[in-house]
């Protein structure tokens, strides 16, 4: 497992290793739910962002291998932006949020197949090595616009996925508001966007990238565990 | 051995329990409301257990959905949430129910992978309280206990101190207890526990490596009732420590 240590040339110039991640924040993904959203368990659409966290055992740099369990036939693969903070963001209105943003990163948010989103799930997405990060955080100064950039996910050279930042339910600096409302992000926090509907599913001894508009390419592969 | 971290002199400090107070490790001895607390040790991933009390379940059974227990039920929090002894937790404005959770928290020493329930307990470094509060009016059905819920600013408490795991021979006959401005409101014994300790190392390590510093909040019993501006929360566990919180409002925070 390659050690993960992202340094980057911005302040606060290296990630905290805290990571929180927006999920169902693409109204497609609560679109093929229909009916379903508003019926038990979930009894309602969300109205707060959705969020969940990648522990420290998650995290891996560009170019590790991770594995997928014995029992998974393949894992989601999920693509997120990663909105590196910089400095200290607590109740930021939209309007001043993207000031708040060291820089940009390319985050794989992995997970075994779960249809329920009734319960964290933690079994299924924060097992050893799945949250690939990198390869390198970009200066926000270069990105023009966070919410429009390409998003595209290639298992073993071809392109699987293809999808942008946009259309998100809640954009970037909305999600920083709303996020900070209850809990304060630090400098060199990891903020994931969230994915767009339709992941892909990659079986082990896949090759992975993902790749970013402005963010370059963040590779990794899949291994099958070991038998017991 | 007790161990706390505190703040004093402009300094952090380790310090231990002493007649009148605290001693710091430089040898001054000071009241125990002259030091900050923080929280006892350098908090890693932070691990809760949702309804690990048998009776904890039946009190909310009303309003749960599902009521079979596959396996235990475990969210994540982030760094942000913790506060240390004698902390302020802020209670959000308008808010109709928010309680305490007084909680054994267990904190890895030795790194542990896919380690099987008869070697669990030796991967624990030790024991401390934790109240971990909740707001039950941001609930929502969505990975659920959502964050909103559980991972807010000053609402984890932990402490006072960090106490060695080999001074605590039985982790599992261990009273609980909750005071609410000094009237018991909640009372167990992790006796009680539905998913024990080493039940819980087992499962997690399994697919999470559990590193020095990680920590385990094992859940809390039934008994949680509302608390308000002003109130003070103890949480009690015996052996343990007792641990000081005073919940504050929005005024505090310049909301």
């Amino acid at each position: 497992m390659n050690q993960f240590n992202l340094e980057f040339e911005a302040a606060p110039y290296r990630l905290s290793g805290v990571v929180y991640g927006a999920l169902l924040n693409d109204q497609a993904v609560l679109d093929t739910l229909g009916e379903k959203a508003v019926q038990p368990p979930y009894k309602a659409v969300p109205s707060a962002p959705v969020l969940a966290i990648k522990p420290r055992n998650t995290l891996v740099a560009d170019g590790s291998e991770v594995t997928v369990p014995v029992g998974a036939e393949a894992l989601e693969i999920g693509a997120s932006l990663g909105i590196v903070i910089g400095r200290t963001a607590c109740r930021v209105p939209a309007s001043s949020a993207l000031a708040c943003v060291a820089g940009y990163t390319i985050v794989a948010d992995l997970g075994v197949p779960l249809e329920s989103h009734y319960r964290p799930g933690v079994r299924f997405k924060a097992r050893d090595g799945f949250c690939p990060i990198g390869p390198r955080v970009v200066p926000a100064s270069d990105i023009r616009d966070p919410d429009a950039l390409n998003v595209r996910v290639l298992v073993d050279g071809a392109v699987v996925h293809h999808s942008t930042t946009g259309r998100r339910i809640r954009d970037v600096a909305r999600l920083i508001q709303d996020v900070t409302e209850f809990m304060t992000l630090q400098p060199g926090d990891v903020l994931m966007l969230g994915v767009e509907a339709g992941a892909p599913l990659a079986r082990a001894s896949k090759s992975v990238s993902m790749e970013i508009e402005g963010l370059g390419r963040l590779n990794f592969s899949l291994v099958a565990e070991a038998s017991a | 051995m007790k161990t706390a971290r505190v703040a004093y002199g402009g300094g952090l400090h380790a310090a231990h329990p002493h007649a009148v107070g605290v001693q710091l490790a430089d040898g001054r001895v000071l009241a125990e409301d002259a030091v900050v607390w923080l929280p006892p040790f350098d908090v890693g991933t932070i691990i809760a257990l949702g309804l690990n009390y048998a009776d904890h379940v039946k009190e909310l059974s009303k309003e749960l959905t599902v009521t079979a227990k596959d396996e235990p039920l475990v969210f994540l929090k982030g760094p942000g949430a913790l506060i240390g002894h004698r902390g302020f937790t802020r209670r959000p404005a308008g808010a109709k129910f928010m309680h305490y959770e007084c909680e054994l928290a267990v904190v890895i020493g030795k790194t542990a992978k896919k380690v099987k329930r008869d070697e669990a307990m030796a991967h624990v470094a030790g024991y401390t309280v934790c109240n971990d509060y909740a707001i039950r009016d941001y609930l929502e059905n969505w990975y659920r206990p959502n964050l909103r819920v559980k991972n807010r600013d000053s609402c984890t408490v932990l402490g006072p101190w960090f106490v060695d795991a080999a001074d605590v021979p039985d982790p599992h006959a261990l009273s609980l207890r909750t005071y609410v401005n000094g009237h018991v409101t909640q009372q167990g014994c992790t006796a009680d526990l539905i998913n024990d300790i080493p039940a819980l190392i087992e499962y997690l390590s399994e697919f999470m490596t559990l590193r020095a510093g990680d920590v385990i909040l094992t859940g809390t019993p039934d008994g949680v009732v509302n608390v308000n501006e002003g109130d003070e929360v103890i949480t009690e566990i015996d052996g343990i420590g007792r641990l000081i919180n005073t919940i504050v409002g929005d005024a505090s925070f310049g909301r």
